[in-house]
Formats: C-alpha cells, structure tokens, sequence
C-alpha cells in the first residue's frame, strides 16, 4: 500500500468567515461607489495613522524593538510544537482545561458542548478574531445559544446585522450619526432623545451590556498572547468589557490561534509595548488582563482553552508565507493601505482584510479554497507599495509574500489561459535582443491607431480598456531610445563598439 | 566616469524623451554614456504578476547586457529596486545560483538616477534650469524599498527658475502598481483621483517623480481630465538649462494632452 501525501488541510470550506462569494475587484467596484463608507474610511484611518505615527516616533529603540518582535516570532514558530505542548502542560497543571480544534467546525462543536454542559443558553464574548473566523456566533445560535459581543464596535456591528470590516475598530465604516441610528432602532428601551454624541452613544451601549455582564454565566474570549511557560493568557484592550468577561462568570472559554503563544515572559514585555503604539496609537492600552488556570474563589472557575489550528500548520508549511502567522493583529497596515482607505475592510470577504488578510486568508483557506475566485484575488489586491511593510510592528515583509502568492497561484494553473500565454511571450522577447526590437516596433505601430492624436483611443480593446476607461495612454514614439541611440552613435563607434547580448 | 544607461522597457518603448535627457545630463556632468543594445527589461512586471519563472531569462539577458559595466543608472526607482531586491532572488529560486550571483553583483553597481547624482558624483547642482512650478511626487519604490529620501528635493531645489510647491500626501501610492492598474482598475482609480486632487491643489505646472510609470499613470489621469497640469520626469527637469533648445517647453509624449507652448513658435 502506498501513502499520498495530500497535504496539509486547509480551512474548510462553508463554515466561519475567510471566504467571500466573489472576487476582489468586484466587490471592490461596489464598496468605491458608497460615498459614506469612503468617507468614514478616509476620515478614520487618516486620524489613526496620524497617531501611531507620533507615539511610534517617541519611542528610540522603535527599530531595536521591532526586531526582536519580528526575532521572538520567528524562533518561536519553528519549535510550536513544543512551546503548544508547554502551554498545556501549564494551562492544565494551573487547573484549567486544554482542546486541540483542528479546524473551525471541530472548534465550534467543542464550544458548544462546553455552553450546553453548563446549562446557560447565552454567553458575553470578548472582542476576539479567532471567533469570528470559525463563525462561532453562527455556530451558537443554531444550537439555541445567544451570543452578546460586548466589545462597543463589535456590538454596533452585532445590533446593526453587519460583519465586521477592520481587525480592531470593527464598525469604522460607520460614522456617529449611523451608529445613533442603529442603536436607536435596535436597544430595548433605549432613549428616545439619543444623540450622536460619542459619550451619550456610550452610556446608551453600556446600559445595554451591564445588565448582560451581571446575569452572565459563561464567557467566550480570545486571547492576544499565551506565555508558554507559566500557561498565562493575555486580552489587551480598551473599554473594560473584557475585564468584566473574564472575571464575572461562573465558566470562561477562551479560543486562540496556535501562532499566538510567546515562549517566556520576558518576551511579552516586547510584544505590549509593540502592540499598542501600533494599534490604537496608544503609549499602553487601558487594560490588560493576564489570567492562568483558574484561582479558587477568585473569577471563573471553570476554564478551558480551545486551541485552534483552522490552516495554520499549513501556512507553516510555507517558508515564505508562514511569516503572515507573526502578526499580532494591531491592524496599523490596514490603516496605511491606500487599497484598504479606499475600499474598506467587506470587499476581502474575510474577516482578516487589509494587507495582512490579502496574505493570510488565501493561505489558510488554500489559493484555490475561495468560492468564485475571492481567495486567488486577494493577493493581486496590493499595488505593492510597500506602506504596510514599513509600519508592521514584527517587520513581517507583506509585499514580498503577496508577490509569491501571485506566483504560487500561477504556478497552480493547471492549463495556461490568456494571460498566461502573453506573459511567456513577452518573456521570450525580453529575452531575444533581437525579437524585442521586433516587438517594439509592433508596439511602435500602436501610433496608427491614434491617427496623430497625442493620446491612443479611449476605447481600446480588452485589456488595455481596463486602463483607456479613465487614464489616457500617449501614442507611442515612432523609434525607441535605443533604437535612436544606435542610429545616432553607430557611425560614430561602429568599429570600436562590442556586440553586447545578441 | 562610464556608465552604462539602462533605459527600462517602458522609457525606451513608450517614452523615449527620458532616456534621451539622462544621457544628456550625464554627458553634460563630464561622463561617457554607453547604451548596451541587449537590454530590454528588468522582469519587475513577470515578478510582480507571479511569473517568476518565466522572469529568469529575462534577469538574464539583463545581466548580460550590462556585463561588464562600471556603473549602471536608470531613470526609474522602480526597476532598480527590481534589480536590487527581486532579481537575484528568482534566480535563486529557480535554482540558478550562478546567474543569482551574477545578478547581485550587478545589482551593487546599478543605481537610481538621484542616487547617482548625488551618492556616487556628489552633485546636487546639476546646473538646471526649469521656470516653472513643480511639485514632486516620491514614487513608492523610491521611497520604501530604495529609500531615496530627500534626493530628488535636494536636486530639484538647485534648479534655477524652478518654484518648488509641497505636495499634500505625498507618500500615498498614486495607484498605479503595474498591472494593479488593469487587474483592480477600480480601485486603482479611486486612488488616482485623489493623487491627481492633491497634485491639482497645489496648482502646479507640473508634477514630477523618478519614475516613468508612475507618471504615465498620474499623467494619464491628468491628461483625460484636460487638466492642464503635466507630469514631467525628474531627468527632464535636470536635463534643462537655458541654452537647452526650449528650456521651457518639456517634451509631451507622458501627458499628451498638455502642452506648453514655446515662447518663439518652433
């Protein structure tokens, strides 16, 4: 009998959120018309970039830390296996409770079972990308669960019947006045005389979540970082509503990426003081909750841990993609994208857009793993310009990664199309001294189109009308440069000159 | 100094007037233009549209056109951050350690055009002169992967007659990204329509940058909303001197449908 080796399983397809149903450019042409969400975006991501640059400049050894973040990453995933085995060790010695998912189905069946074995039929969630990647409310809900995100943006996305668009402000394609609507609509009982003033958006949100937290018995969170070697969890955060998650209920259940452990805690020092300057431009977030286990008479005391692979080992697998499993999700490349800025976060179909979903989703649900096409878009949706690279806090080069994933996609193709055939004629030319001269001067008789107008016609065939719709292309020259160079020059040198290449 | 030109694809093919004033301000800084005739590309474009094997013999045929050459400069940040970060790399990968080898060799000895001037020659003053009001947009390869910094400010400040105006997000990516502008045509023309709006409201003659591609994309956009403002490449602007023919009138193949009409007609 022989073995195949299939390969390592990516996510799998009709459960959780990396999948859109078309691709990019096309949702993208449909996000570019809302003047609303340009607006909101332009606005948001302006004001925090202004911030993460001014708090990130008063830092000296910003470089030196950045460093080590990208360093401690590194080593780390090339010994996870152990360092995951530790983490449990330790969660389990410190009495709580470890379950290995291998995908999001297998992570949201436990969760569920863990819900029903405590009898409540509603749990209060912590901010957590983990869970909205596996589609955990989802999952609840269809087992008779509610699930109350308790985070302020998730919760405006919640009540709004809406997903997500950005890692860490979910609801930034909503400005104040929409966010006045929607809970105006949806809180019971809410006043009648709401404004959008943020602070009364506040109160009229955490009148609504108080109640929750005080009645909650189970909690679901996320975690941004496990230390391996006391079993230690970690939620950063802003508004207190993690806090009051983690330490009001009877039962915790905490759902985390296998990327994100740190082996000690002297290398968590590094990454809180990379995470917050970067995310929310903050010099410390308000607050950082660290738990191990569970401490008798004190917070929950039930606690388990479902560690989550869901295509993780296989972005591993991959020497240059795995780099996309350092991030620690601060979102500040989503907040340089010029793509990003323009497009908001719903067009990546994924609950991780931006630059760094354009990497990491692709890989975890495999190139070809998107319906319609969206997972082999992603990696074209980059103009490559590099913002993301310069600001990513564990230097995790983005661009370099984007350019392979475009590569491996075309390497996948099993029969060359169009593009293809073009491209590997172009290469034989741009390798034939002589056949590129050929070519120029096919391209040269583009000029003939134009019947001496400057510019080519607006209404080339496909593909250049992708480009002629609103850029005009000049007419091409009637001789090259190297074509006049050597016309002007060759009776000058003909004798002395070497022939180079041909 | 003998320096080899490498003209790029697109400058060579499409806009030839750039390659034809580097040459020139190199010549008039006292150096010996060569222009190797086997060149054609860089493989920037089959990298970047994940077509890294096909990119191989591109890299090189590059290589051998330029072997042998003292120092190679190009008009185009973009290309040679492709000669720098790219080439060797594809090579390697393919498994040709050789040419892999070759390639970062050259790459050592190829250099951006502000680079040149004021790293290696230690110019600043090329002696230009260009009466006109420019803004200057650092193009994103120039500015993140060769990290020109303030290079071509510094030149463009020397140049008498010139009226230098700030341009408000300067760093944001005009949208071009190769074949980004075709694939995601959309998108890359949202952001072009804010580029040109800040080009436009710094009300500038001409918006200039170190690359050509860059520009035909900005000038493009430019030249379809008749705005009037042109998109000149920085070679241009230091190749002009009064005794130029029109010192005034930049040549107008990159923003076809501006023009500036010179003083005496031609």
């Amino acid at each position: 009998m022989t073995a195949v080796f299939l390969g390592i399983p990516t996510a799998p397809a009709g459960v959780g959120n990396l999948r859109g149903d078309r691709p990019f450019p096309d949702a993208a042409r449909d996000a570019l018309r809302d003047g609303q969400l340009r607006a909101n975006l332009g606005h948001a991501t302006t004001t925090i970039r202004g911030k993460r640059a001014g708090v990130v400049a008063e830092v000296p050894d910003w470089a030196e830390l950045r460093e080590a973040g990208r360093a401690i990453k590194a080593a780390t995933m090339a010994r996870l296996d152990e360092h995951l085995e530790e983490l449990e060790r330790q969660v389990t010695a410190r009495g709580g409770t470890v379950h290995w998912a291998r995908d999001a189905a297998e992570a949201n069946r436990i969760v569920t079972e863990l819900v029903q074995a405590t009898g409540a039929d509603e749990v209060v969630k912590v901010k957590s990308m983990a869970t909205q990647e596996i589609g955990l409310n989802e999952a609840l809900e269809a087992a008779g669960i509610a699930a109350l995100e308790t985070d302020l943006a998730e919760l405006i996305v919640q009540l709004g019947d809406d997903k997500p668009s950005h890692i860490l402000v979910p609801a930034i394609h909503k400005n104040r006045a929409e966010i006045r609507e929607i809970f105006a609509c949806t809180i019971p009982g809410v006043d009648p005389e709401l404004t959008d003033d943020p602070r009364r958006l506040a109160m009229a949100a955490r009148e609504h979540l108080r109640e929750r937290f005080l009645r909650a018995r189970v909690a679901v969170s996320g975690a941004n970082f496990a230390v391996a070697e006391t079993g230690t969890l970690a939620v950063v955060e802003s508004e207190g509503n993690g806090r009051m998650c983690l330490t009001l209920p009877q039962t915790l259940i905490t759902v985390m990426g296998i990327e994100k452990l740190v082996p000690t805690w002297r290398d968590l020092e590094v990454f809180l003081q990379l995470l917050p300057r970067s995310s929310t431009g903050e010099r410390m977030n308000p607050y950082t909750s660290l738990w191990a286990g569970v401490t008798p008479g004190d917070g929950p005391q039930e606690f388990h841990l479902v560690l989550l692979d869901n295509g993780r080992t296989a972005v591993l697998a991959d020497e240059v993609g795995r780099e996309a499993l350092h991030c620690i999700r601060c979102s500040a490349c989503l907040n340089v994208c010029p793509v990003y800025e323009r497009t908001g976060g719903h067009a990546y179909g994924s609950v991780y857009p931006g630059p760094i979903g354009a990497v990491l989703s692709p890989q975890l649900t495999g190139l070809s793993g998107g319906t319609a096409g969206n997972s082999a878009s992603l990696p074209f949706a980059s103009t490559l310009c590099g913002a993301c690279y310069d600001v990513c806090p564990v230097a995790i080069d983005i661009p370099s990664i984007l350019v392979h994933l475009r590569a491996e996609h075309v390497e996948a193709q099993e029969r060359p199309g169009a593009e293809a055939l073009a491209f590997r004629g172009l290469a034989r030319a741009m390798s034939h001294p002589r056949l590129w001269r050929l070519a120029q001067r096919a391209a040269g008789l583009g000029r003939f189109l134009a019947r001496g107008r400057p510019t080519l016609p607006a209404a080339l065939p496909p593909p250049a009308s992708a480009w002629t719709r609103t850029r005009d292309l000049p007419t091409p020259p009637r001789e090259t440069f190297t074509q006049a160079w050597a016309r002007e020059h060759s009776r000058a040198s003909s004798r002395a000159r070497p022939e180079h290449g041909a | 100094m003998k320096v080899a030109l490498f003209a790029t694809c697109l400058v060579d093919t499409i806009v030839p007037q750039v390659a034809h004033a580097t040459a020139a301000l190199l010549e008039r800084l006292g150096h010996e233009v060569v222009v190797p005739p086997g060149q054609s590309c860089c493989g920037q474009m089959h990298v970047n549209t994940g077509y890294r094997r096909e990119a191989v013999p591109i890299v090189a045929n590059h290589v051998r056109a330029f072997a042998g050459a003292e120092a190679v400069v190009a008009p185009s940040g973009s290309c040679v951050a492709s000669i720098h970060h790219q080439q060797a790399m594809v090579a390697r990968r393919a498994g040709e350690h050789g040419l892999a080898d070759e390639a970062e060799a050259l790459a050592g000895r190829t250099y951006e055009l502000s680079q040149f001037l004021v790293d290696v020659l230690g110019v600043t003053d090329v002696g230009a002169y260009y009466p006109h009001r420019v803004t200057y947009h650092p193009t994103c390869h120039s500015l993140r992967l060769l990290r020109v910094g303030d290079r071509p400010l510094q030149l463009l400040r020397a140049v008498r007659g010139l009226e230098l105006v700030e341009l408000p997000g300067a760093e944001s990516c005009c949208g071009f990204g190769g074949t980004f502008a075709v694939k995601n045509a959309d998108t890359s023309t949202a952001m072009l329509t804010d580029k040109m709006a800040n080009v436009l409201s710094t009300h500038a003659e001409i918006c200039t940058a170190g690359d050509a591609s860059c520009l035909m994309h900005i000038g493009g956009g430019l030249s379809r909303l008749r705005s009037g403002t042109r998109t000149v490449h920085l070679a241009e602007i230091l190749a002009s001197t009064e005794q130029s023919t029109h010192p005034a009138t930049p040549t107008d193949a990159v923003t076809p449908h501006q023009s500036t009409t010179p003083a005496i007609p031609r």
